[in-house]
């Protein structure tokens, strides 16, 4: 695993190895690195819906061109969590966010900052694979077509590539016109994958891309993941222990909406700083 | 396993146990019968209609002979107890000289009943059918073949000659009048056109003297020739033969040729204008208003429901106001439809309509130009009727897309307007479509509310013509829906008229079935492209 020059823990507290009884909430979250090359910069956020708390005051920053990996109890806040970052809760009436979010520092929700054009620079895709009623091509053409100003030639190249990118390449490029519902659920969601990356994101968000698939579609997914981030800077939401370990560098756990434990994934798997985190990872807490 | 059991739904028997399977299964095969009973009903009565059936030469017990048409046979009432007395009603036409054209005869009294094949039957632009024998066809200056003293059954099988030259007169006359229709229909509007602009064009002026003399030429000639008649009880008339629109011998017609006049005469029910109040001729410019107008119904329906419904349910926060105009929508639907028509009349007609004639004909005022019911009116009045099925089936359609969906659009960079109008609104197309076949449905059958806002007994010219701009949305028209009622009532001879009732209303029941199944065939194109939609 390529390693992320690291500089000293600034954040770890003196008395935070292994603390035995469950005091983090007091304390504020372990964190056991910090990335000198962040990407996303999240701070203070706290979202609830309609009033119902969801993420409490929470901060992290996910570092460029690695994996990061939000791991924690269903219901925890990871997909609100990814969904704040591109702004998809815009839409919903019922939420209501305070705390800043920063891509390259620049503020994500500054006025000035065009939210289409946000999400264009951190792509998403979504726990089941949601391609749309169109043609394998289409489907990938999509967001090219938004931007617009593309040669016929250079559109199909980008797809070309896009799908190639996601290892669908050679499964699809006789039947590109064939309707993207034909496809094979494990096929859809590198189909999506693949429509998110033709656009060039810089921020890939993953959630839980794996989980309706087969171990195969999931091996498939995990290679991508590790050979995208030589490229853009990759945040997944697992379920699966071991697809954070083999394919994250750092790993955040979540739980009922704070950050608990943010650590090197060899570290926070082989050696976690918390009961509460140990007994995640092992299984004893659902 | 039995086959029952594999095929599952597709065997007739009711699944699931208990008499409550039956009833359902008997409510829907009550519906079945009931409409395949109401469409044999309409179309039997209505295509009989042209069918030329045979005319029966009949002689009573008192000596009276008269000729008919046998119509039906009802069972007497058994005064005397004798049981199984019957009586029966001919056609007998001769409004002319007999003063009525049906004819009860209790069948008792009936001593012979022949079909001699000499019998024409000729239907007439006064009086209707003349049903008797040919005697003779004078033509202009010379003495015409005729059949002979006497003429009944000759060697030649009942006239044949003479009904040959009838035919070859008829058919003359046929080409005189289609030059004489030609002149007035397709010569003379230009030319009146021209002097209405210019009154004072001498060549112009010279032109359409001449072509007036020309139609007067055509419409002398086309009387010169004549057909001397007898009704079966020796009465005779002569008739001028631009007055016989069609002629024929019911009894000497094989299967083939009586097929093919039946034929012919659907095609002419389908093509022609009405005759006699709307009791005879065809019925061509109220298909056409029809069809004319459901489509306007649909353009003008179309957008406004789509946006309605996009705005409803994408845009608007959905809150308790929301709901409120949602239910008043789905509401509206249930408001009966001559309300509809009051309101085009009081709005649509009166108000923006009398506004429209005051800014841009005020010139042609008191006569009003768009201040009265007609196409553009019609057509708005239904729009509105059908807008809120356009509306409620559109939304069902937008409810059942995933949000996944909109989100995946959003996610790649799209605004809510190319969401909308690249992810969305191409996927709620066919629930829009759905919307429509709903909407043509109900617009196609409604009569009520066009009563009031520019449906016409006659209108002789139809909506759309040659005649710049082509599409004359100020104009009445004329509806099926309409015609069915106008004929039914308003005719002198309600006898007479049923059998078009009959034939138009089956003719309304196909154009809406065959508007629907284009829009069926649409909405099932537009599914097909993208295959299983199951899916998701
Ligand atoms: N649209 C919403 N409206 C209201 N509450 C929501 C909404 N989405 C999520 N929540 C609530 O917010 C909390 C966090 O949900 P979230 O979907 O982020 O959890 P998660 O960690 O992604 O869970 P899972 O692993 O099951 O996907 C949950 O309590 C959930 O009920
Ligand atoms: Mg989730």
């Amino acid at each position: 695993m390529p390693e992320l020059p690291l500089s000293p823990p600034s954040q770890q507290r003196p008395d935070a190895t292994r603390l035995e009884s469950d005091r983090s909430t007091a304390m504020g979250p372990i964190i056991d690195f910090a990335p000198d090359v962040s990407c996303l910069d999240v701070e203070r956020l706290s979202l609830s819906y309609d009033g119902k708390m969801a993420l409490r005051d929470l901060s992290l920053r996910v570092p460029r061109h690695r994996v990061t990996a939000f791991i924690g109890p269903s219901g925890c806040g990871k997909s609100t969590l990814l969904r704040a970052l591109n702004r998809l809760h815009d839409l919903n009436e019922a939420v209501s966010r305070q705390g800043s979010i920063r891509l390259e520092g620049q503020e994500i929700h500054a006025p000035e900052v065009a939210v289409d054009e946000l999400r264009r620079r951190v792509g998403m895709v979504f726990q089941a694979p949601n391609p749309f009623p169109m043609s394998i091509y289409e489907n990938v053409a999509f967001g090219l077509r938004l931007q617009g100003g593309l040669t016929r030639r250079r559109m199909s190249d980008i797809v070309e590539w896009a799908l190639e990118a996601a290892a669908l390449w050679s499964e699809v490029k006789d039947r590109l016109r064939a309707s993207a519902w034909s496809l094979s659920i494990g096929q859809q969601q590198r189909l999506v994958i693949a429509r998110t990356l033709a656009v060039r994101p810089e921020v890939l968000l993953l959630d839980e891309p794996a989980s309706a698939l087969d171990p195969i579609s999931t091996l498939k997914i995990e290679e991508l993941i590790r050979s995208l981030k030589s490229q853009l800077t990759v945040v997944l939401v697992t379920h699966n222990m071991q697809q954070a370990a083999r394919v994250s560098d750092y790993t955040a756990f979540l739980h009922d909406g704070e950050l608990v434990e943010y650590a090197p994934t060899a570290s926070l798997f082989t050696n976690p700083r918390l009961a509460r985190t140990e007994n995640y990872i092992t299984g004893r807490m659902a | 396993m039995s086959l029952a059991a594999v095929t599952g739904f597709r065997t007739w028997q009711p699944r699931g146990e208990g008499p409550w399977a039956w009833l359902a299964a008997g409510s829907v095969a009550l519906s079945l019968l009931l409409l395949a009973g109401l469409l044999t009903l309409i179309a039997v009565r209505g295509l009989g209609h042209f069918w030329p059936a045979s005319v029966s030469l009949v002689e009573l017990d008192d000596g009276q002979v008269f000729a008919g048409r046998a119509v039906r046979e009802l069972p007497l009432p058994a005064a005397d107890g004798a049981g199984g007395a019957r009586e029966r009603l001919y056609f007998t036409g001769n409004r002319d000289l007999d003063g009525h054209v049906w004819q009860w005869v209790a069948v008792a009294r009936i001593t012979a009943s022949e079909l001699p094949r000499e019998l024409v039957v000729l239907e007439r632009s006064r009086h209707g059918d003349f049903i008797g024998r040919l005697v003779e066809v004078v033509t202009a200056g010379q003495q015409g073949t005729s059949v002979g003293e006497g003429g009944r059954g000759g060697g030649d099988g009942g006239g044949t000659a003479t009904w040959t030259t009838l035919q070859e007169r008829l058919s003359a006359v046929d080409a005189l009048r289609a030059e004489r229709d030609e002149l007035q229909q397709r010569v003379i509007p230009p030319l009146v056109r021209r002097l209405e602009n210019d009154p004072g064009d001498r060549a112009t002026q010279r032109r359409l003297a001449e072509t007036n003399e020309r139609i007067r030429g055509l419409q002398e000639s086309m009387q010169t020739d004549a057909a001397v008649l007898e009704s079966v009880d020796g009465r005779r008339i002569v008739l001028t033969l631009d007055e016989v629109l069609r002629s024929w011998r019911p009894n000497a017609m094989s299967l083939p040729e009586k097929l093919g006049a039946w034929g012919r005469g659907v095609g002419r029910f389908l093509s022609e204008g009405p005759r006699a109040a709307n009791t005879a001729g065809g019925v061509w410019p109220a298909i056409f208003g029809t069809v004319l107008m459901v489509m306007l119904m649909s353009l003008l329906v179309a957008p406004f429901g789509v946006l309605a419904a996009v705005y409803l349910n994408e845009v608007a926060h959905q809150g308790r106001l929301t709901n409120w105009v949602r239910i008043a929508v789905r509401n509206l639907a249930g408001v009966p439809s001559i309300v509809y028509g009051v309101f085009g009349l009081g709005v649509f007609v009166y108000g923006i309509g009398g506004s429209i004639d005051e800014w841009f004909f005020s010139d042609e005022l008191p006569s009003p130009t768009f201040g009265t019911g007609g196409l553009l009116w019609a057509s708005l009045t239904l729009a509105l009727l059908t807008l809120p099925v356009v509306i409620v089936a559109t939304e069902e359609g937008l409810v059942r897309i995933p949000d996944h969906q909109r989100e995946g659009a959003l996610a790649l960079g799209a605004t809510r307007l190319e969401m909308l109008t690249r992810v969305v609104l191409p996927m709620a197309v066919p629930a829009m479509l759905t919307g429509m076949i709903l909407a043509v449905a109900r617009a196609a059958g409604e009569v009520a509310p066009l009563m009031l806002v520019g449906v016409a007994k006659l209108a002789p010219q139809v909506p759309m013509d040659g005649e710049f701009p082509f599409l004359h949305l100020e104009r009445k028209f004329m509806h099926l829906g309409y015609h069915v009622y106008d004929t039914a009532f308003h005719g002198d001879d309600i006898q007479a008229a049923m059998p078009v009732v009959y034939a138009t209303a089956l003719l309304l029941v196909l154009v809406v079935v065959v508007l629907n199944l284009t829009a069926i065939f649409l909405r099932h194109y537009v599914r097909a492209r993208h295959g299983a939609l199951s899916r998701h």
